[in-house]
């Protein structure tokens, strides 16, 4: 390096203080380059539900519904639920990775909201659940999925599939933020998850399964955002069941994003 | 009439505790503005410790600190605004392209777009990094990682540089220039605090030097008070027999009043000498007594041997520069 290098480096220039909604933004650029240069990971996250809807549909949705098509109309909506909570794992385990390179101290250690590396997991979560949400739909609608309720039903089925994935996303970065290694974090993420996912009324209708568990399915939040989404998309939905799907990320919201703060400031 | 001007640093029994370990046991520190202040110990002494303490990434467990005359503690975000941090891994987004690492960081500092991408580019041209400005950092060499975590601290001069090991896993000519900036840096108002193992590193560099072993403060000052208070040079004697290496080390401890240090292999002994010309009189004695040496030599005082003459124990590492155990 020159002394002309130098002098360019140590001029002493600062910009005003910037608020947190510009913090918050310059976090969400980042998150769109990082869906720009590892494109992979949209389409690990991608194929999984598409494998899902094309197994469920073709080998097990006559059998369980009468027709493959007729089972489409009922697993649709509650795929695109299961693909937002998986997805929002990756988020955690990122979050992890991250807290391991020392870049969130350069975060830490800069005078900036600090809720706003959050935030921006957040706004990189959201655009992969659309794009996710958007290709699985694309999927759908190619092999016959119809939804009653038309665009707009679609369209605000979108909205609540988002607000399910900003709230049920805080839980897996608590996760990412307590976990030393982002394996554990994906281990401890699936097998909480996993159990919710399957014994919900996303796949299977629980009407034929066993008193104990179909209880369990019945309370399961995962089942009231299932049905939020099938009733929105297909035109009959109420209040009352969206107000029930809304309840469980509005909580973790509420208890989550300040654990989540004093979990980064302790560290 | 002016207030004076608050120290850079000033702390006074800062405390960290690691499940039951005091990483940095009762630390005063006092840095004036401007200054180039070197910590110099051997890994796991508690250097980063302290500095991460000062950076405000880890609470305290005990004392106190005023950053710029901020308050650690009460006024963090005041302490940030002042501040920033070079740390021994790169902080920097591996998927992204070198130049977008500086404009998302310029973006957080508060420039906008066109001022945020013109201070990146001025920034990878003073580090000669425009030609990988548009590679993701993940296909960085480890120097080029380096420079560009340097230049992401100084996207905004701050007024304090914390730099944990800078030059660590540079070449010679990269470490050069580092050194050049960072003096520069000082020439020009910010005051650096900057951690190394090596002695030549904090001799180069720094106007004061703290030494931290075992999470304490054993000495500090001037590269020169501390050379002249561990005495100039040391002898080191590599003998044939490792039968009489004890015999040898007491003799050498008689003659020349200092504790003999002896290699973990045992057969290579180091002692310090002052004056000098006393080293004539051991190695005739060592002879006379009929102790065969593969070899002898004169030497400055490495680190290790300052960290024996000054804690009485060797380091834990022996880490020479170049090899960042």
């Amino acid at each position: 390096m020159n002394s002309e290098a130098t002098a360019t480096v140590i001029q002493r220039e600062r910009p005003p203080q910037p608020g947190p909604l510009s913090n918050a933004l310059a976090f969400g650029w980042r998150a769109v380059l990082k869906i720009k240069h590892v494109p992979e990971q949209m389409f690990d996250l991608v194929m999984t539900p598409i494998m899902f809807t094309l197994l469920f549909t073709y080998v097990f949705g006559g059998a369980l519904a009468g027709s493959a098509d007729h089972y489409m109309q009922y697993f649709l909506p509650g795929i695109l639920v299961q693909t937002v909570i998986f997805n929002s794992v990756y988020s955690g385990m990122g979050l992890c990775t991250d807290l391991g390179k020392g870049l969130f101290d350069r975060f830490r250690s800069m005078p900036i909201w600090p809720l706003s590396p959050f935030a921006g997991l957040m706004v990189g979560d959201m655009l992969r659940h659309l794009i996710a949400s958007l290709i699985i739909l694309g999927v759908g609608l190619l092999l016959g999925y119809r939804p009653a309720a038309g665009f707009s039903g679609v369209l605000l089925g979108l909205l609540l599939l988002l607000a399910i994935g900003f709230g049920v996303g805080w839980v897996f970065l608590v996760l990412g933020l307590i976990m030393k290694t982002p394996n554990t974090v994906m281990t401890m993420a699936f097998t909480g998850t996993m159990p919710l996912v399957f014994a919900s009324n996303i796949m299977v209708d629980p009407k034929t399964m066993p008193g104990w568990l179909r209880l369990f399915v019945e309370v399961n939040p995962v089942s009231s955002m299932a049905s939020a989404m099938r009733d929105l998309m297909n035109g009959q939905a109420t209040w009352a069941g969206i107000g029930l799907a809304l309840l469980t990320p509005l909580i973790l919201t509420l208890v989550l994003a300040p654990v989540t703060l004093w979990l980064y400031r302790r560290r | 009439m002016m207030e004076p001007l608050s120290p850079a640093i000033a702390a006074r029994g800062l405390v960290k505790v690691f499940d039951e370990i005091r990483a940095v046991d009762g630390i005063d520190l006092d840095v004036p503005r401007g200054a180039i202040f070197g910590l110099l110990g051997p890994n796991g002494a508690g250097k980063t410790t302290l500095l991460r303490m000062l950076a405000t990434l880890l609470r305290p467990d005990g004392g106190s600190a005023r950053v710029m005359g901020h308050d650690l503690e009460s006024a963090s975000q005041a302490v940030r605004r002042s501040i920033a941090m070079t740390g021994q891994f790169a902080s920097l987004d591996e998927d992204l392209t070198g130049r977008e690492n500086l404009i998302f960081l310029a973006k957080l500092l508060g420039f906008r777009g066109r001022s945020a991408r013109h201070r990146a580019d001025e920034l990878l041209k003073a580090f000669e990094l425009s030609e990988a400005a548009d590679r993701q950092v993940k296909d960085y060499s480890g120097g080029m990682r380096r420079k560009l975590d340097i230049a992401a601290s100084l996207l905004v001069v701050p007024d304090i540089l914390f730099l944990d090991e800078p030059t660590t896993g540079l070449d010679p000519a990269a470490r050069k220039s580092v050194w050049r900036l960072i003096r520069a840096l000082a020439n020009q108002g910010t005051t650096i605090l900057l951690t190394t193992q090596y002695l030549e590193e904090a001799d180069q560099l720094a106007e004061r030097i703290a030494v931290i072993d075992h999470g304490r403060k054993i000495a500090e000052g001037t590269s020169r008070e501390l050379k002249a208070a561990i005495g100039s040079s040391f002898l080191h004697v590599t003998l044939s027999d490792p039968a009489r290496v004890e015999e040898a080390a007491q003799l050498l401890e008689q003659l020349l009043a200092s504790e003999v240090q002896r290699s973990p292999e045992g057969m290579a002994l180091s002692v310090r000498v002052n004056p000098p010309q006393r080293a004539n009189l051991a190695l005739t004695k060592l002879a006379e007594a009929g102790i065969a040496m593969d070899g002898f030599s004169m030497a400055a005082p490495s680190l290790d041997e300052v960290f024996f003459a000054l804690t009485g124990h060797a380091t834990n590492a022996g880490s020479a520069p170049g090899e960042n155990a």
